[in-house]
């Protein structure tokens, strides 16, 4: 067990974990913070998708000791109100279905967008393709990103 | 009908109250009114002299001209926790004291625990304990939804969920091999036997068996006219066999379930698809009367009919009772996928008779599967063919099964569809005109008694009709190879039109349209969705998915090794219509879903020259018929 200070959300937050535990299970397990979904443990499905100064990383598979002083920010601390565009353009388009990989889709794509404000249908594609669902929502999920991307909700 | 009992009764109430005639009493948004008397009062005010009116028997329904909510949109109602990551779903949980437990199976069908030796895991930090539950005593009779593959697993609880998944690997456990077994299960008052073969089985094996079935004759499941010598007087016959492999649910919840259990009472919660028919056996399994099994659902991180097997709210009671703790059981995707309730592997072979002139005189289906066929003897084309032959056949195995998104139908339909499309072809029509023309038969002169064909050609014709128009058949793009399918199960007919275009050599899909009668549309923007996730999902499991075995273990676990679909392979869009209808609404959730296989094999075909008889069509991976 060792004792780390993590900057999530926009806070501090003092955890006493072994090295090797995931940031996953450090949130979920240690932190309440359940939005970051656990999905397959190995990277391949996406639902547990955070931004590590602002990449999206998979954080079953980031080691809360790698971690350092680098920025996390959840679903939970993406918008103080909810109201991030991609957030928004999600509602609008209606999304989800059953809705448990959500969340890892939302930081996908907020982190795309924040990189490249106009991606393509092929950037679109080749940036979420990590982000597995399930209930088939991915035609509705390139509408929603192409809605935040173009500023028809701010 | 609840609704309108207590719309009713809340009037009458009022009616009484006010001495005014009911019929004049509007009950609107919550509001009942009086017109002319100028009287009204929230349903509220009303509630308990409407409680204390004796329930009609027959009331009136709302006509359809009046509906207010029916037939428009409402967005999902988690919408907003969704997309800011509340606490919804079972793996959510959290309450003071509660620890988290996992299991560890034996790692092959046909196996179970011998002993294990918990001394590493157990001096683990984190880990609290570590022993063996058995789910069922041997002479339980079960219903059919609690049956489980492994019925004793090793448990490891701990403080939090990384420390129990790492003690799991320290487990050293020993197996054996279970022997055969027979076993009596009750599903709605009807006894089925299963039999559950020794030995560890594999891929391999299991197509040998199943070549070696559709060789043979099967069980005579629906006869028309003389099939026999029809086949026999043929100037041509066309045969074509059909494939697919076991399926994992793959639901991106992994089973979990928090339980707590105490002297008296327990309170389980999580996402269950039946928690009427597993309160049984949580209780049974508890030794606590019925009454005091208290199970709640959250919401479920997608179902498909896995969450129809609830062994693990039976394995999380057991193991909290054990405890004297509550506890969340959380089932790691590796659990998940290699401990499953599968979709059956199927084979199909359709056989048609034509004669000199093309004319399509006889049709034979035979199928079977492991463990249990899919065929539908009734449903189309029974009932428009004179002579006509359906049989099918079942190989035991120790590999459990259940139902799968659209069950049985998610297999025939797009093999049957498949088929049709090629019998189109060889008798020189177009796939839609050929449809219609055999439901034309089905209508106007059906082949067996009406009640013996289960399906409305009518209903099946509208579908295939509006599609034709929709996706603008029959005005062919340069590069847009199409494909058609349609298909009713599940009570709602579905027609799709697949458009495949060529990236260099890679075949992509580019657009599907959808045609959909599922009776009056309660929520067209959710059932748009189930259409699009549907067509997304049957064209994933059909070109990407499939669980082998070797020795008895599912050689795939997580999601390296099993595809399921992802962003780059959906289509580019999907368009949805919906039949004007005012009959009773019917299914979403499944319909969709099988007929996209045939559309997209189909529309392969026209785009590759190649047809696709085994699923999954792409694969590096034999298929486990080919």
């Amino acid at each position: 067990m060792a004792t780390f200070n993590l900057k999530i959300n926009g806070k501090s937050h003092e955890v006493d974990v072994d090295p090797s535990t995931p940031m996953l299970w450090v949130l979920r397990d240690h932190l309440q913070m359940v939005g970051t979904k656990y999905g397959c443990g190995i990277a391949q499905c996406g639902a547990c998708t955070v931004h590590l100064d602002n990449n999206a990383v998979r954080a079953c598979q980031l080691p809360v000791s790698s971690v350092g002083d680098q920025e996390i920010t959840t679903i939970e601390g993406l918008s103080e109100h909810g109201d991030h565009p991609v957030q928004k353009a999600w509602l609008e388009v209606d999304v989800p279905q059953c809705g448990y990989c959500q969340a890892g889709q939302i930081m996908s794509a907020s982190a795309l967008l924040k990189r490249n404000p106009n991606p393509s249908d092929e950037e679109i594609e080749a940036a979420m393709n990590g982000n597995i669902c399930r209930c088939g929502t991915y035609v509705r999920i390139k509408k929603a990103i192409k809605m935040a991307s173009n500023g028809e909700l701010t | 009908m609840a609704g309108a009992t207590a719309r009713h009764m809340l009037k009458e109430a009022a009616a009484q109250a006010w001495q005014v005639p009911a019929n004049e009493i509007t009950a609107i948004a919550g509001v009942l009114k009086h017109e002319a008397s100028g009287k009204s009062a929230g349903y509220g005010e009303m509630a308990s002299a409407a409680a204390g009116l004796e329930v009609p028997e027959e009331v009136t329904l709302k006509s359809i001209s009046d509906f207010s909510i029916i037939g428009t949109t409402g967005k999902n109602v988690d919408g907003k926790k969704i997309v800011t990551g509340q606490p919804l779903f079972g793996l959510d949980v959290q309450r003071e004291g509660m620890l988290i437990a996992g299991l560890v199976h034996p790692p092959a069908f046909g196996q179970r625990l011998k002993s294990f030796d918990a001394e590493k895991a157990k001096s683990m930090p984190g880990i609290k304990d570590v022993f063996s539950i058995k789910l069922y005593d041997d002479d339980y009779k079960k219903m059919a939804f609690h049956f489980t593959a492994f019925n004793e697993v090793v448990v490891v609880v701990g403080e939090s969920t990384w420390q129990v998944f790492e003690a799991k690997k320290a487990i050293n456990a020993e197996w054996e091999d279970n022997p055969e077994r027979t076993e009596v299960t009750s599903m709605f008052g009807n006894d089925m036997t299963a039999t559950y073969p020794a030995g560890m089985e594999n891929s391999e094996v299991h197509t040998a068996k199943l070549k070696e079935m559709i060789a043979r004759n099967a069980k005579v499941s629906r006869k028309d006219g003389n099939p026999e010598k029809a086949f026999k007087e043929a100037a041509k016959v066309i045969e074509r066999s059909y494939s697919c492999p076991f399926l994992a649910h793959n639901t991106m919840e992994p089973m979990n379930f928090f339980a707590n259990v105490t002297e008296d009472h327990a309170e389980l919660l999580g996402p269950t698809q039946t928690p009427e028919w597993m309160e049984v056996a949580v209780a049974e399994r508890l030794g606590l009367p019925l009454e005091k099994v208290d199970i709640q659902m959250t919401r479920q991180g997608g179902g498909f009919g896995r969450r129809l097997y609830g062994h693990f709210m039976v394995e999380a009671a057991a193991i909290s009772q054990r405890m004297k703790a509550p506890i969340k059981l959380v089932y790691a995707r590796e659990d998940d996928m290699s401990q499953g309730i599968y979709r059956p592997a199927y084979y199909a072979t359709y056989r048609a008779a034509l004669d000199a002139d093309n004319n399509l005189i006889g049709f034979h289906v035979k199928a079977g599967g492991i463990p249990e066929s899919p065929l539908f003897a009734n449903r189309f084309p029974a009932g428009a063919i004179d002579n006509y032959l359906a049989e099918d056949f079942t190989v035991d195995s120790n590999i459990t099964t259940g139902a799968f998104r659209a069950p049985r139908s998610n297999f025939i339909a797009g093999a049957e569809q498949s088929f049709l499309d090629e019998l189109a072809e060889e008798m020189g029509k177009d796939p839609i005109d050929f449809r219609l023309e055999l439901l034309k038969r089905a209508q106007e002169n059906p082949v067996g008694s009406p009640e013996s064909n289960d399906y409305d050609a009518s209903r099946y014709a509208g579908v295939l009709e509006l599609v034709r128009e929709k996706a603008n058949w029959g005005q062919d793009q340069p590069g847009v190879h199409r494909g058609v399918s349609a298909y009713f199960c599940h009570q709602s007919y579905v027609a799709q039109v697949l458009d495949v275009v060529m990236d260099g050599n890679k075949p992509v899909v580019d657009k599907v349209t959808a045609a959909i009668d599922c009776g009056i549309v309660v929520n067209p923007g959710a059932a748009a969705n189930l259409s699009e996730g549907g067509a997304v999902d049957g064209i994933g499991h059909a070109m990407y998915s499939q669980l082998t075995f070797n020795e008895g273990s599912a050689e795939q676990n997580n999601f390296d090794r099993y595809r399921l679909i992802r962003h780059s392979e959906a289509p580019k869009s999907i368009e949805t219509h919906f039949v004007e209808s005012d009959v009773d609404p019917t299914g979403m959730g499944e319909p969709p879903f099988p007929p996209i296989m045939g559309a997209l094999a189909n529309a392969l075909y026209k785009a590759t020259g190649q047809r696709h008889y085994h699923q999954p069509f792409v694969t590096n991976l034999k298929p486990i018929v080919g």
